[in-house]
């Protein structure tokens, strides 16, 4: 079986088991029929409007995690950058935080106060890492993502901490990340937002490939080198926002499987993009089925999830390609 | 002299905050088919003065051309399709096979996303193959030794089908052996496949034995311009690097040995 074969069964494998798998205990027959709307009609309900949305959510999230990590750490040439790495996190989480604090209602607050959060922290990281006018140093950008990210992290420390506790405990799950709130509408959102930025990365791989080698053997070699860092920066952004916005923060997708694909496959993007979209949304909707399953009623931060499965396997890459 | 492939007129480049031009007043020609040695001390100016010819600064004042056009007005791709360039440094961020990083030098020819075609590997495969790499195609760069390595950088310039080949201090920390090889496979890209070549290097006796044109660089300023026989004297070798030398000649090029201090003013004035 091809490799992208195998990846393709691994995502609607994750899918299907996303599917069938929910604290309502549904037979898998009654499941089917209900995704093709018949049976009663809170089991289509259920189906339909609460797992398949949620599962496809999932998958596109985790797609555009692993996509945009994969890229921001060939723009900044660093294995260890994530997509939260630029001060996005701090931003979106104090957004969230914020309005979640203040107690201000609405399905869509939350989100967008988080959008907003996170556009702000990037348009300050880019304008700290923007030198001599017109260059943009990447090592800044690293550092001035690391800064702005710890600052506002300290702002939604202070505000928890003045916060009452049935606030705390939504922030803090907010903070964790999470899909409970998805729904037809987020997945059209956050589709609408994605999907440019990730045509516009996807378009670049090749120059990706020159980008890792280092920005003058890239320029060298035909990169528009200045153009195609902001370029990336800003679709990595927009797409990393538009995750966080409907999804809160979820760590580890974004950092680890670009590594594994690089490890399995290779590190040349035009392979890289397309193979970490498919692992990031399939291990992103199984980590979520089995955060909502695992522990019913109650369920597990994905990124919990996520990070628990996550970091032994690909413990055993490292060691496998080490060696 | 034909047509040029470099021009500069005058040209100057003050890096932001520097107290001096690190180029000043610059002008030089590299002609199509000639192989020429941009020569200097560390610190001279050369490495400012290449990333000048190729685009890369743009100078504070005067003029670049590049094939008889201001160098500016070139896209970066226009340019890589034409000029092959084999930097100092450069490390991979992350783990390349070796044939995948000289099908990199297709970039200019392929775009962004195109698959490439069979033209393409053939031209990766007889890159290789000039390159005495053939046999690496299929390591991981992170393996490959140092003259390995600057063979597989040299393939990727190769790969790009360019007219212009150039070596910046490419060879600088590799040994004898592998900097001659570097420049041997320079000399008869332009011999025998009508390319034509810049040598950046500090490495003045080397070079002069391979190129048709010396261009003596120091403290920012071309001190002379022309063939090795003419330009390579004693006093400009002396001013350069700031030691007294006696100059030989083996089969027609001047070579220089540097003195020791008891033997100055032993065959000649100081």
């Amino acid at each position: 079986m091809s490799r992208w074969a195998a990846l393709g069964t691994l995502a609607v494998l994750a899918l299907a088991a996303a599917v069938l798998v929910g604290p309502a205990e549904l037979g898998p027959g009654d499941t089917l029929r209900a995704l093709g709307g018949r049976g009663d009609h809170v089991t289509v309900a259920i189906v339909r409007d609460l797992r398949v949305p949620r599962a496809l959510l999932a998958f596109l999230v985790g797609g555009s995690l692993a996509v945009c990590g994969a890229v921001l750490q060939a723009l900044v040439r660093n294995p260890l950058a994530d997509p939260y790495l630029l001060g996005l996190s701090g931003g979106a989480g104090l957004g969230a935080v914020l309005v979640i604090a203040l107690g201000i209602g609405g399905a869509w607050a939350v989100p967008a106060a988080a959008a907003v959060g996170a556009i702000a922290a990037v348009v300050l990281v880019y304008r700290l890492a923007v030198v001599a006018g017109a260059v943009l140093d990447t090592r800044i950008l690293l550092l001035a993502g690391v800064v702005v990210g710890s600052f506002a992290a300290a702002l939604v420390g202070a505000i928890m901490a003045l916060s009452p506790a049935e606030h705390l405990r939504s922030a803090l799950l907010w903070l964790l990340g999470g899909f409970d709130a998805a729904s037809w509408q987020a997945v059209g959102i956050f589709g609408a937002y994605a999907v440019v930025p990730l045509a516009l990365l996807v378009r670049e791989s090749r120059p990706l490939d020159l980008l890792s080698l280092g920005e003058e053997p890239a320029r060298f070699l035909g990169a528009d080198v200045e153009p195609l860092k902001r370029r990336l920066y800003v679709a990595a952004s927009v797409l990393t926002a538009a995750a966080v916005a409907v999804s809160g923060i979820i760590g580890f997708v974004g950092l680890v499987v670009p590594h594994a694909i690089r490890i399995l496959w290779g590190s040349t993007h035009r392979a890289l993009l397309p193979a970490a979209f498919l692992l990031g949304g399939a291990l992103l909707v199984a980590a979520d089925a089995v955060a909502r399953t695992a522990f019913a009623p109650l369920s597990l931060p994905v990124g919990v999830v996520t990070a628990v499965v996550g970091v032994p396997v690909f413990a055993v890459l490292v060691r496998r390609w080490a060696s | 002299m034909g047509e040029l492939i470099f021009e500069a007129r005058g040209a100057s480049y003050r890096y932001a905050g520097a107290a001096t031009e690190a180029v000043s007043r610059a002008s030089l020609a590299v002609p199509r088919g000639e192989l020429v040695g941009i020569v200097g001390p560390n610190g001279s100016g050369k490495t400012t003065l290449l990333r000048l010819l190729l685009g890369a600064l743009t100078p504070t004042a005067g003029e670049m051309r590049a094939f008889g056009q201001p160098v500016a007005t070139w896209k970066r791709r226009a340019l890589a399709r034409r000029i092959g360039v084999v930097v100092q440094r450069e490390e991979p961020t992350f783990p390349l096979r070796v044939r995948e990083t000289v099908a990199l030098g297709r970039y200019p020819h392929v775009g962004a996303m195109r698959a490439l075609g069979a033209a393409d590997h053939a031209a990766v495969a007889t890159a290789l193959a000039r390159a005495d790499a053939t046999a690496l195609a299929d390591r991981w760069t992170a393996t490959l030794s140092g003259g390995e390595w600057q063979r597989v950088r040299l393939a990727r310039a190769l790969a790009q089908e360019p007219e212009v080949l150039v070596l910046d201090e490419a060879t600088a920390n590799l040994d004898l052996r592998h900097e001659m090889e570097a420049f041997e496979l320079a000399a008869e890209m332009v011999r025998a496949h009508g390319l034509t070549g810049v040598l950046v290097t500090h490495h003045v006796n080397l070079v002069a034995r391979f190129v048709d044109r010396l261009v003596i660089i120091d403290r920012g300023e071309v001190l002379a311009m022309g063939p090795p026989a003419v330009v390579l004297t004693r006093e400009a070798v002396e001013r350069l690097f700031a030691w007294p030398v006696d100059l030989v000649h083996w089969r027609g090029v001047p070579q220089f040995v540097p003195l020791r201090r008891a033997e100055r003013g032993a065959s000649q004035e100081p």
